[in-house]
């Protein structure tokens, strides 16, 4: 067969998929955002057009904003910290030492994981009556501490978040510390420049863009955040820690609300496709991507 | 001070933060392994037990259900276990099969708006799953794709299909094109051409993205849970139905959830070396 065939030939598996699975969903679900529908199909209920009147509706709902606010919360709060921690962690590992390859991978274990499990064993670990977290908190003078309440709720599963992907900041800012030329630092050191002034001038200008690259997939993951949350906290107690995608689900799922858990779906969806552009624009940068492309032992 | 004091100092320090560090992150698994171990008395234990008399008790009775006075009878958890492996698996291999084929020409041709077609490609798995769960539930329903198993294996193929073609795509990227070249100037076709000599060099890649693809399918909750029904349930689904319960029974929960990670903890040792590259797509390549 003649490669001008045969080319198209081996993507039409993979296209197709998509299409079938991603795009025309996608364009199903737009077209719902725009009726009066409910899934509870069972008593055949006919969808009603109603034009803008969901998204009306999810703009105009305050609880809505709520989720808006509990997820920007958790972002912000979950995201800073794996970038503070992600980037100290990555200085300790930086330099070979004994056992450097097996800490490591111990440490990125846990984004390995599913997040629905880690949900499940953080549940044990937060136990008020019998979990050990609660348990340690009281031997550093924190009795009786309570994660499921309207305080702290957020902080927790934030930290659960900050255990599971600060690995994931880790692993990129190496990766860039890695990529640094090291004949800069030993120029750097004839020059007897300071530990700041090295950092300044070559170690942050070249792991600038991965450190954006790796907020902005955070970011994007965060707004996601589903799995873990819903076996922790079933966004509660009451509607303390309902994130977004929660409350699509439950629009959906539990009061079937088709087309309110549509429409705000929709509004996600917008945001998360402004995050991937900015992302792609990084990406896209090829000179800088080359220089992390050299071979990097980890 | 001395010099080689304070470094020796700093030294010290830093050994000390990474031996803290790498305690906070093991210990919640170590704990839900120990856990598992541990009899009923001893999980509830204030102060909690660091050292305790090891007990196998759970893991029988994840596989075993005993009932006083009744004859033991087989438990779900297995029929679970095996359509987690079987839909993971299924999927990988159509997923990578597919993915192989696109990254090839990917690689290899030149194709009308091919960066937009990657792109679109990549886009896909940025998505909210959230956005299109209601209509593919819909789609299920109508289609009769609830509770079966090609609904969740194809449901999996699109989940994995962008990160095959981009993992793969960067492997054959690697691959000179000269190989191919010289063997279709040996008389072969395109096609024998790639299997014979391309595809043995990037196979040791396109296994690891296999690896990554099959923890993705493996730890896939909420579309399993939305789609899947009695029959084809798997792990994760069955893990959540804890949700809400107060008479947890830990012993069973703790032991299932350690099979169940298991298997990705032991295959995040054998991935290392692909770890960057699998969790960034490919883009970022270590």
């Amino acid at each position: 067969m003649k490669d001008q065939y045969l080319k198209w030939l081996l993507i039409i598996p993979t296209v197709f998929v998509l299409m079938f699975w991603v795009i025309y969903p996608l364009l199903w679900s737009l077209g719902l955002s725009f009726y009066e529908y409910s899934i509870m199909g069972t008593f055949a209920v006919k969808p009603v057009f109603v034009g803008l009147e969901n998204y009306l509706k999810v703009i105009t709902d305050p609880s809505v904003w709520h989720n808006f606010k509990v997820t920007a919360e958790f972002i912000a709060l979950a995201v800073s910290l794996e970038f503070l921690l992600g980037f100290g962690i990555a200085q300790l590992l930086y330099k070979e030492f004994r056992g450097r390859r097996i800490i490591i991978t111990l440490i990125l274990i846990p984004m390995m994981l599913a997040p629905i499990a880690v949900g499940v064993f953080y549940r044990f670990i937060y136990d008020s009556t019998f979990g050990i977290f609660t348990y340690m908190l009281s031997k550093v003078g924190i009795p009786e501490f309570r994660w499921y309440t309207y305080e702290w709720v957020i902080p927790c599963v934030a930290l659960v978040d900050v255990w599971m992907w600060t690995p994931f900041m880790m692993l990129i800012i190496l990766a860039g510390l890695t990529a640094v030329p090291t004949y800069l630092y030993e120029a750097a050191e004839i020059d007897r420049a300071s530990w700041w002034m090295k950092f300044r001038y070559i170690t942050l200008p070249t792991i600038k863009p991965l450190i954006g690259i790796a907020l902005l997939f955070r970011t994007m993951d965060a707004f996601k955040l589903f799995d873990a949350l819903f076996i922790l906290t079933d966004g509660g107690p009451g509607n303390a820690s309902e994130v977004i995608s929660l409350r699509i689900y439950r629009e959906a799922f539990q009061y079937f609300h088709t087309g309110f858990a549509s429409a705000l779906s929709y509004i996600l969806l917008v945001i998360i496709i402004v995050l991937t552009n900015i992302y792609l624009r990084f990406l896209t940068r090829r000179p800088v991507m080359a220089r992390v492309e050299r071979e990097v032992e980890v | 001070m001395d010099k080689h004091v304070k470094r020796n100092l700093v030294k010290g320090v830093k050994y000390f933060l990474i031996a803290i560090i790498t305690v906070v992150y093991v210990f919640p698994i170590y704990w839900l392994i120990v856990t598992s171990f541990k009899t009923r008395l001893d999980m509830f234990a204030m102060p909690p037990k660091w050292v305790f008399n090891p007990t196998l008790t759970n893991y029988l009775d994840v596989f075993v259900e005993r009932r006083y006075g009744l004859t033991p009878t087989i438990t779900e958890f297995p029929k679970f276990l095996f359509n987690s492996i079987f839909i993971s698996l299924a999927s990988v291999a159509i997923a990578v099969a597919f993915g192989t084929l696109a990254a090839y020409s990917f690689s290899r041709f030149e194709l009308k708006g091919k960066d937009t077609w990657l792109f679109f490609i990549l886009a896909t798995r940025m998505l909210p799953p959230i956005a299109v769960l209601i209509p593919i539930y819909l789609m299920y329903r109508t289609l009769g794709f609830i509770n079966t198993y090609h609904g969740l294996i194809f449901l999996y193929v699109m989940f994995n299909m962008a990160f095959a073609v981009w993992m793969t795509k960067g492997f054959f990227d690697e691959v000179p094109r000269e190989l191919e070249e010289a063997a279709m100037v040996d008389g072969y076709s395109r096609m024998r051409a790639f299997m014979k000599a391309t595809l043995p060099q990037a196979l040791t890649g396109i296994a690891a993205t296999a690896v990554f693809c099959l923890i993705t399918s493996w730890n896939e909750f909420m579309f399993a849970y939305v789609t899947s029904g009695f029959d084809t349930r798997t792990v994760p689904v069955s893990l959540a139905r804890i949700r809400g319960e107060s008479g947890i029974n830990w012993g069973i929960i703790t032991a299932s959830e350690v099979i169940y990670v298991l298997p990705v903890i032991i295959f995040t040792f054998l991935m290392q070396k692909y770890l960057l590259r699998g969790i960034t797509f490919g883009t970022i390549r270590k």
